[in-house]
């Protein structure tokens, strides 16, 4: 893992920042209906900041709402942002049909979670990677054949399994062609998103793996989307903690993971089942707050076992430096840090 | 594909009508149009006049035959109009959405909202009579069902994985639509196109009746019906006989997109093992 | 110990027609759970887990059936019982939770009345007495407002909230077992706490049994007492659940353990490759012969691939299905 923290050259554009997200907003208008005069703005995403650096992992966390998956489509240009800026690779990723799309596509990529909805069922293998090599001007028949060899291999596949259908591959097959696609144009980027979570058990691993020896062999940098905080520790070099659309915990595998300060962050590692231990999980009380309605000041601070007055009021904490310099969204950050995983007898 | 019964006999029936269509002229006993003899005029049924004579004398059976060609035509290269102006519309309309959607939404409720038959009309009264019009008239005003399902189809489709990839990778509009959205929509469209080539030949049929179809002396199945509408107590073997044609053609398409709906089915193929 | 075991599940069989035969989805299936005992199956996709439950209730449809065997609930036979004596039994006495209580709560029925409809069914009450039941017992798994609750639609209520329902539908009549299908797969892990620890104490309060299916062998072996694990439609091993983790004997369940990334492990001992279960998970229609497990197995021998191991007791409890158990 390299990750040397340069802060030699002062606020020289960071060479090493491969993809920068600053201040992205994702709002989407709820109609309430022909009549209705109830005009309610969902806040999917609502002001984060990203930095992902060169051959860096960067896990992001959330529960469903957290508003994670729509930072992913922003970044590939799918969602266009209400307001902020994303920069890939020098290049600032503008909204609508733009003719940066090609060369987008060439920097970012995405594993999607599903393999069984994500390939085309009508398309061999060699017909899903072939095509974007044409689309990106890939003529010469003997380089498509190669580099379609090639990056079957790098998947642990076959090249001559590439005359089939997806149905004739098992489900942790169908997720290698998935990454075979995504890698295909040579990104430097590449989105997984829950990229082992719809496979078996006993695959997870062999995909986790493939994952890792990937970004190692091929330079890739990863944005690792998961709710699966084990994969997400062991993929990870950073740590983004999302919850109702803003980060509410960012910094090093393992100051997040050994000394989580954030209370949510601390909730989400405590909610996960000791299997060695027949012993209560810790709980946090209540649902997700409704994303519409969403609650003054902090909004962790209905679940939260540490909310005071202070966390119900506006505005709410901004992100703040801990001396570890990993950033928290709290108040209190300060007093509740470094108690590590809530202790479940309290 | 298991095979079923309504696939197979649909499709036998069609396929007759299509080779029936295709060998007329080795078929046919007689010229449908020339071979005109009043001394035969308004021959039953017998041996030597398979189907009887008409009142000019012209072979019934001959003109049946020849008869399948027209009819035929119409009902497929009408119905191929209607698929490809349907599937045009439904599929960007479903894929682009916003303005264009609602252009192709509201243009699709109007067609539904006139009965085809009557649009066809309106449109041959402009026109004038003969195969042309036909063609155009039937061939404008069937496709809302077709751009319906593109359109519900390509909805659907465009939130999977696959097609999200697609956009990834920089694939042009035109390349999703056509590689990754059509082929996927092919099942219920070709059922659509194969029920909408049935209903094309009846309205041939009905508009041939008004007189609006083929012009006489040429021989579809709906203007023979109308020709023989005055003697249809005296010589009913002049309205059975294209009569029945046209049933067991409309039966058999009919009954093949029946077929092909069951076997098309996702729910019935890709059971999973 | 020795008192009756409340089900015991004795050399079951579960056919699947597939038209041209009939092959087994699961067979010799066993296992007992006592009164108020936590019991976990656990295994992947296709490996008979869910179908053992559902055969458990009566609730095998085409091309499902039971193809031999003996289910006993209290020490009765009930795997040939009468459409309205599984009914009977199913809610009074056996009650189930889904994974996606969506589908399994009826969308146009507000939920107090599907609560209150089992008390009308089971027990007899009048719709009255059976409303007021219902708010109790939407208070009982903890939602909050209960008697505003009761008038809303499923579809009102978040995923968490509806699982709630579920549990409040199924524990209703106070049932002896409680047969929980992946209840958490479809929740985030903070809700996923919070209904574990409501099932686990509600059932605790009331002695009620679980058999929970699940494919994550850390959630199950921390509810549940004793764990089977499923493979390929057998079961290869059944211990008690620390040892599992601890010690597993059987190398399809050694694998499922080393195989996952465990929070706490790259700190401890660094990032090392996680170690990888070979070959894929095979499809019902082409399970090997001898021990399923063999073509994916490391240790497998001439033997593994012919003979079908029988099942070896274990000093320390529980019981394995390998020619070369650890």
């Amino acid at each position: 893992m390299h990750e040397p923290r340069d802060r030699a050259v002062e606020r020289k554009p960071d060479d090493d920042v491969i993809l920068s997200v600053e201040d992205l907003a994702v709002h989407f208008p709820l109609a309430g209906g022909l009549f209705s005069r109830d005009r309610r703005l969902l806040r999917a995403v609502d002001g984060v900041d990203l930095t992902l650096k060169r051959g860096e992992c960067l896990g992001l966390v959330g529960e469903s709402g957290s508003g994670k998956s729509t930072v992913a489509l922003s970044i590939l240009g799918l969602q266009a942002p209400t307001r902020g800026r994303i920069v890939v690779d020098g290049q600032a990723v503008t909204d609508g049909p733009s003719s940066d799309r090609k060369a987008l596509a060439r920097t970012v990529q995405i594993v999607f979670q599903d393999p069984y909805a994500s390939l085309n069922p009508r398309q061999t293998v060699r017909r899903t990677l072939e095509d974007p090599l044409r689309v990106h001007g890939v003529t010469a028949a003997s380089e498509i054949e190669d580099r379609v060899a090639t990056m079957l291999r790098h998947v642990g596949l076959r090249p001559e399994q590439a005359g089939r259908y997806p149905h004739e591959f098992s489900g942790g097959q169908r997720q290698r062609i998935g990454i075979a696609r995504a890698l295909i144009l040579n990104p430097k980027i590449v989105i997984c998103d829950e990229p082992v979570s719809a496979l078996d058990v006993s695959i997870r691993a062999q995909i986790i793996n493939l994952l890792l020896e990937l970004k190692d062999t091929l330079g890739l940098s990863y944005i690792m989307i998961s709710h699966d905080l084990g994969v997400v520790e062991h993929m990870s070099d950073r740590v983004a903690v999302m919850y109702l659309g803003r980060i509410v915990e960012n910094g090093h595998w393992r100051e997040i993971f050994e000394r989580p300060a954030h209370p949510y962050t601390q909730a989400l590692i405590a909610a996960i089942p000791d299997p060695l231990r027949h012993a209560p999980l810790a709980t946090t009380g209540g649902d997700l707050p409704n994303p519409l309605n969403p609650p003054n000041g902090c909004a962790f601070s209905p679940r939260c076992r540490y909310a005071e007055d202070v966390c119900r009021h506006e505005p709410g904490p901004v992100l703040g430096t801990r001396p570890d310099g990993h950033t928290v969204r709290c108040w209190r950050a300060d007093e509740i840090a470094g108690s590590g995983v809530l202790a479940a007898t309290e | 594909m298991k095979l079923r019964a309504n696939l197979v006999i649909g499709g036998a029936l069609f396929a007759l009508a299509i080779l029936v269509g295709l060998l007329a002229p080795w078929l046919a006993h007689t010229d449908p149009v020339l071979d005109a003899n009043l001394m035969n005029a308004e021959e039953p049924p017998s041996w030597t006049w398979w189907f009887g004579t008409d009142g000019q004398g012209r072979d019934i059976y001959s003109r049946v035959v020849y008869g399948a060609r027209i009819s035929l035509t119409v009902g497929i290269v009408s119905q191929l109009i209607n698929s490809v102006i349907g599937v045009a519309l439904g599929l960007s309309a479903g894929y682009f959405g916003g303005w264009w959607d609602d252009v192709v939404n509201a243009l699709t409720n109007l067609m539904l909202a006139i009965p085809s038959l009557i649009f066809a009309l309106a449109i041959m009264a402009v026109l004038g009579p003969g195969l042309t019009s036909l063609l155009i008239a039937l061939g404008l005003t069937n496709w809302s069902f077709t751009c319906r399902i593109a359109r519900a189809s390509a909805l659907s489709l465009r939130s999977q994985g696959y097609v999200q990839a697609a956009t990834v990778l920089g694939y042009g509009d035109f390349r999703i639509m056509f590689t990754q959205l059509l082929p996927n929509m092919l099942g219920p469209l070709i059922v659509i196109g194969t029920l909408g080539m049935g209903s094309a030949v009846l309205s041939e049929a009905a508009l041939s009746f008004l007189g609006l179809g083929v012009r006489p002396p040429f021989p579809s199945w709906g203007s023979m019906l109308s020709e023989a509408r005055d003697q249809i107590t005296t010589a009913p073997w002049l309205s059975v006989f294209p009569g029945l044609a046209i049933f067991l053609t409309v039966l058999g398409l009919n009954l093949l997109g029946d077929g092909l709906r069951d076997s098309l089915d996702p729910q019935s193929r890709s059971r999973r093992t | 110990m020795t008192a009756a075991p409340l089900l015991e599940v004795e050399d079951l069989r579960i056919d699947l027609d597939d038209g041209a035969r009939r092959v087994a989805a699961a067979e010799g299936v066993s296992f007992r759970i006592s009164r108020g005992e936590t019991f976990g199956l656990v295994g992947e996709s296709g490996c008979g887990k869910s179908i053992t439950a559902l055969s458990l209730i009566g609730l095998l449809r085409p091309p499902l059936s039971i193809g031999s065997g003996v289910i006993r609930f209290e020490g009765r036979e009930i795997q040939h019982l009468s459409a309205a004596a599984q009914r009977d039994l199913r809610g009074n006495r056996i009650a189930m939770i889904f994974q996606e209580p969506m589908t399994a709560l009826n969308p146009v029925s507000p939920v107090g009345r599907q609560i209150a409809e089992m008390f009308v069914l089971h027990k007899g009450k009048s719709w009255r007495e059976a409303n007021q039941l219902a708010v109790e017992a939407l208070a009982s798994v903890r939602v909050p407002a209960p008697e505003r609750r009761v008038h809303d639609y499923p579809h009102q209520l978040s995923g968490g909230m509806r699982q709630r329902v579920m549990i409040a539908i199924a524990l209703a009549c106070g049932p002896d077992l409680l047969i929980a299908d992946e209840p958490t797969t479809a929740l985030d892990v903070t809700v996923q706490a919070e209904i574990i620890e409501l099932m686990r104490n509600l059932c605790a309060e009331r002695g009620t049994a679980i058999l929970m299916i699940s494919h994550d062998l850390g959630l199950v072996a921390n509810v549940c007492r004793r764990v089977a694990v499923m493979y390929a439609g057998r079961i290869v091993e059944e211990r008690g659940s620390a040892d599992i983790f601890r010690a597993p004997a059987h190398p399809y369940t050694q694998g499922l353990v080393d195989s996952l990334p465990r929070l706490g492990s790259r700190a401890a001992l660094g990032r090392t490759r996680l170690k990888e279960i070979a070959g894929v998970v095979p499809a019902i229609t082409s399970f090997p012969d001898g021990c399923r497990f063999n073509p994916r197995c490391a240790q497998a021998s001439d033997i593994c691939r012919t003979n079908a191991p029988t099942a070896d007791f274990l000093e320390a409890g529980g019981l394995v299905r390998c020619h070369h158990h650890a």
